[in-house]
């Protein structure tokens, strides 16, 4: 591990612009080569404009910081702790630190970014929100925000996804949220955003599009990044107070990339950090069933940004899968096409039976119950971590996002593992 | 330069010499079929059609309705793929009617920026509309539109600003297209009270034909749209035109062609507002 004074802490300290972050055009990058920008109808330029606007000078205003800052803590039950999981580093061999985002209010990483844009939605005098979900996750912590803030919400799910996450549909509702069932294209995540966006073009005046990942247009990249880069300053400074040094690779699942974005801005100057991203490897990237945008997917235009997209010869969307609902988005944000371009950051694929494993990995060594989403995030840090400790030894460390819990997921599991029988008298082995 | 003696404008200004709107119609290439979008588009310009725009269908359509939609998801499952596009626009384009691609960016990139401006061009398009391409995000496509004679059509919007509006009308060739509500297409009761401000915004920036599209689909409308508009624009009406007959094509292109006769009369029964000024 590498010795550093601490960096800036505090979960929304504005970090000037650095070389991985987007132009004021939101092109991360050489523009000629162009990752992000705004690939969108010009009926929502305006908006657009207008959020920038907004977001910048919020960003720049203290008592809008300091009021991030009060709710997160407050009510969010921020910061999340930084916590070493000592079984499981025995079973690997090296040190593994979990940022605890699952404790988090709403069970996710998800709740900064929602509240980070629904106190600018109130400071912009917007009445309502819409929202587009896929775990459901997002929706839920949207409507949590609504009802927190007294906005209207909708919330667009795929019609699959409602029926995939039955539960989160049912805590949307008793938030008070109308829940969109959308049945058109393949009735996932990225259908809910184009029926999020065609209800954005209708209501502009009075809506504010809760984006629910580090993706789409500018600035929505770099703003859900700002909202959620608390993880990875928080966890920064945690792990410097708590072991005086940092951590050799920090790693995070790679949906649309909101939480691993939150967590590798605080890291992407410190050189000697190792940075992972874990996509969803469905039944592997060599087949048609994955979710790897980056290391499956081409160089596309989708949802209004240039990125790395799962398509076909024409520039058709592919559909893609993957057992987390969380994961299974055909893109991904731009700042992370271009970590990947650069090489600042690593992403590998982890399949569904990969990610299954290590969520009964963890729930059987530290009796924590990951969202599968994070799991595939376990699993692939395990692998990273298993040849630092070859390299280095067992004072080499590995931070993870555990960007959320799993009780969303128990259906899923049940089936995947036939859990719910009960035992023979002497019990699992 | 290919492709210029097709472009939109000549079509856009032997309407105006007749004192009327020109009728824009669209429809998705590959709906019902791939043959039968080709006849579909042949009774279009039979009965009335001034200038064509061909959808290309494309997964994540953003700014459509349902009655598009639906459309090119039929069109992407029965198999149409870009280069079938191109052969449904040499086919329209033969017709002697200037035919534009009404596209998504995403399936032009693949393509190729370049390739696509060049096959569009030998096939005899006009050019190409850009419903999620700005022409601040468009140099490539600029560029390769201006090496092959193409038509730019980028769209305005009521929320654009005065100084967007400008920058669009100014990276516009062919005309310029207006969207006339904040909202997706499809066909709407009554036409949006936000068209004509903002067809005067447009004309005080450029001397471009400006299209309005987004909502109808009667002759009435039609009338109404181009007293103040250069050009009308319809898409959903003559879409669902053939989706009321799905298995039964001819009846289709019969309600196609009496939908097209109604609007052709609209415009050409349309008042002209007296401050419509001719332009040269
Ligand atoms: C717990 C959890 N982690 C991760 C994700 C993936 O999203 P992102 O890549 O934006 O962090 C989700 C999305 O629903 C989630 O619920």
């Amino acid at each position: 591990m590498t010795q550093v004074a601490p960096g800036p802490a505090g979960p929304t300290a504005p970090a000037a612009r650095g070389r991985f972050d987007a132009d004021e055009r939101g092109y991360f990058g050489d523009p000629a080569l162009g990752w992000g920008g705004r690939f969108m109808p010009e009926a929502l330029v305006a908006a657009l404009d207008e959020l920038t606007d907004a977001w910048h000078d919020a960003m720049a205003d203290p008592g809008f910081v300091a009021e991030f800052e009060a709710v997160l803590r407050d009510y969010a039950g921020l910061p999340s702790p930084l916590y070493h999981a000592e079984r499981l580093s025995r079973q690997v061999g090296a040190r593994i630190l979990l940022k605890r985002e699952d404790l988090n209010h709403t069970g996710a990483h998800k709740i900064r970014n929602v509240l980070g844009q629904a106190l600018l939605t109130k400071r912009m005098g917007k009445t309502r929100v819409i929202a587009e979900t896929g775990a459901g996750q997002h929706g839920v912590a949207s409507a949590t925000a609504a009802a927190y803030f007294g906005l209207d919400c909708t919330v667009y799910m795929g019609a699959v996804d409602t029926r995939r996450q039955a539960l989160n549909v049912a805590r949307m509702h008793l938030l008070g949220a109308k829940v969109v069932a959308v049945e058109s294209g393949s009735a996932t995540l990225k259908d809910a955003i184009n029926e999020a966006l065609r209800d954005w073009v209708a209501s502009v005046d009075h809506t504010a599009y809760l984006f629910g990942t580090a993706a789409g247009p500018h600035p929505f990249p770099s703003m859900v990044r700002d909202f959620t880069r608390g993880i990875g300053d928080e966890a920064r400074a945690q792990c410097l107070e708590q072991y005086g040094v940092l951590p050799d690779a920090v790693a995070a699942c790679v949906g649309g990339g909101s939480n691993a974005i939150g967590l590798f801005a605080a890291f992407l100057d410190d050189e000697d950090v190792e940075v992972w991203g874990f996509e969803a490897g469905g039944d592997g990237v060599d087949t048609p069933r994955h979710a790897a945008t980056i290391v499956g997917g081409s160089s596309g235009v989708l949802h209004g940004a240039r990125t790395f997209v799962l398509q076909d010869d024409d520039g058709q969307t592919r559909e893609s899968h993957s057992i987390s609902a969380g994961l299974d988005y055909p893109g991904v944000g731009p700042q992370h096409a271009h970590l990947a371009a650069t090489g600042r950051a690593t992403y590998e694929p982890v399949t569904d039976a990969e990610a299954m494993e290590a969520m009964a990995l963890l729930s059987r060594t530290e009796g924590i119950i990951p969202a599968i989403e994070t799991a595939h995030a376990v699993a692939g840090a395990i692998r990273v971590a298993t040849r630092l400790a070859a390299e280095k030894g067992p004072d080499a460390t590995v931070l993870i996002s555990l960007s959320g819990r799993g009780d969303k997921d128990m259906g899923t599991a049940i089936e995947w593992f036939g859990l719910g029988q009960p035992d023979a008298a002497e019990g699992r082995p | 330069m290919t492709g210029s003696a097709t472009g939109s404008a000549a079509a856009f200004a032997r309407a105006r010499a007749e004192g009327r709107a020109a009728l824009v119609g669209y429809l998705p290439a590959g709906f019902p079929d791939v043959a039968g979008s080709v006849e579909a588009l042949r009774t279009m310009v039979d009965a009335g059609c001034d200038v064509l725009e061909i959808g290309l269908p494309y997964s994540d359509p953003v700014m459509d309705g349902p009655t598009i939609q639906a459309a090119a998801q039929q069109a992407l499952e029965g198999g149409t793929r870009t280069r079938d596009v191109l052969r449904v626009v040499e086919a329209a384009a033969e017709t002697g009617t200037p035919t534009l691609v009404m596209t998504y960016w995403n399936p032009v990139e693949r393509y190729g920026v370049e390739r696509f401006a060049a096959d569009l061009a030998s096939a005899g398009g006009a050019g190409l509309i850009t419903p999620d391409l700005t022409p601040d995000s468009a140099p490539e496509w600029i560029a390769a539109a201006d090496d092959h004679g193409l038509d730019k059509v980028f769209l305005v919007s009521p929320s654009s600003t005065d100084a967007r509006v400008a920058m669009t009308t100014a990276a516009c060739r062919g005309f310029v297209y207006a969207t006339a509500v904040m909202g997706v297409t499809g066909a709407r009761a009554t036409t949006s009270d936000l068209a004509a401000p903002l067809v005067a915004r447009t004309h005080a920036t450029t001397d471009l034909p400006v299209g309005v599209g987004l909502g109808v689909s009667t002759g009435d409308q039609a009338a109404e749209v181009g007293s103040f508009a250069d050009g009308v624009i319809v898409g959903s009406a003559f879409v669902r035109a053939l989706q009321d007959h799905p298995d039964d094509l001819p009846a289709g292109l019969a309600a196609l062609r009496t939908l097209t006769e109604d609007l052709a009369g609209g415009v050409r029964r349309a008042v002209r507002t007296p401050q419509e000024p001719a332009r040269a």
